[in-house]
């Protein structure tokens, strides 16, 4: 069955880890470029009521990357990290952090892999160093108490969401 | 305490998943997982006040059920992270789908 496009996957592989999929109506070589083109990257990676702007963008490992999204009343947020990993067409890792909040560094993989009818799937897999860093992430903000076996709550809400039998 | 509160603790989350399977009550709730009576009345009514779980007395017996209403709360704790990237894939994918119109138009022009 060919995967369906419109629909992102999300998974918690660990207490650490937040995944997500997609699959996208393009060919490997474009995803990546869409990745690694300042261009590119100004016209999606950020939310539409920010303009995103490329400040580095050192695609070699142990170079540096720092994206900087600008609102229209003057706010900022910046993003930054260092590459570890650069596969052209197939995979980054880096490490990422919002300069707002240090020392919360998480590395990020996002791996680009074809599929049938010369669709593209890009995995993004983000690990923090800890449970609390994951799950401020997951919240961006948003207060609720530290969760204990939320893998299994998960996917019992899954369960729970799907019709009976 | 919420939802999501009241089931971070293992045995609470246990007698959530065991009411799946249907209405219970206190007795083989307990058999089930194992555990003492009082315990699990414990439970069940941290469950209860969070509006997790309700009970219906039944001639003698009181049966606990799941209340659907908690698990669409919970599900929205995960809904923030959710909604940030599926916009960012479907900006990724419109932006995909726009260069690739505009290769076919300078391919046409050559």
């Amino acid at each position: 069955m060919p995967e369906k496009t419109k629909t992102s996957m999300f998974t918690l592989p660990s207490d650490r880890e937040i995944a997500s999929s997609r699959v996208l109506d393009a060919p490997p070589d474009l995803v990546y470029k869409a990745y690694t083109d300042p261009d590119a990257i100004a016209q999606w990676w950020g939310p539409s009521r920010y303009t995103t702007t490329v400040d580095k963008l050192e695609l070699r490992p142990g170079g540096a990357w720092r994206f900087i999204q600008r609102a229209e009343d003057g706010g900022e947020h910046i993003f930054s990290g260092v590459f570890r990993d650069v596969v052209p067409s197939k995979r980054l890792v880096f490490t990422f952090n919002y300069e707002a909040i240090p020392g919360h560094e998480a590395v990020q993989t996002v791996a680009i892999e074809a599929v049938e009818g010369g669709k593209t799937k890009v995995s993004d897999n983000m690990l923090f160093s800890n449970r609390e860093d994951r799950d401020g992430m997951l919240q961006s903000g948003m207060e609720e108490g530290a969760l204990e076996s939320q893998e299994r709550l998960v996917a019992l809400l899954e369960k729970l969401k799907a019709p009976r039998r | 305490m919420t939802a999501l509160t009241a089931l971070a603790e293992p045995h609470r989350l246990l007698i959530v998943e065991l009411l799946r399977n249907g209405p219970r009550p206190v007795g083989e709730i307990a058999d089930k997982l194992q555990l003492n009576q009082p315990q699990v009345s414990k439970h069940l009514r941290v469950l209860t006040d969070a509006g997790v779980v309700e009970v219906h007395p039944i001639a003698q017996q009181r049966i606990y059920s799941l209340r659907p209403q908690a698990f669409r709360e919970i599900d929205d704790w995960l809904e923030p992270y959710r909604r940030l990237m599926d916009d960012r894939y479907n900006r990724l994918n419109d932006y995909l789908r726009r260069a690739q119109a505009k290769e076919k138009r300078h391919a046409r022009k050559n």
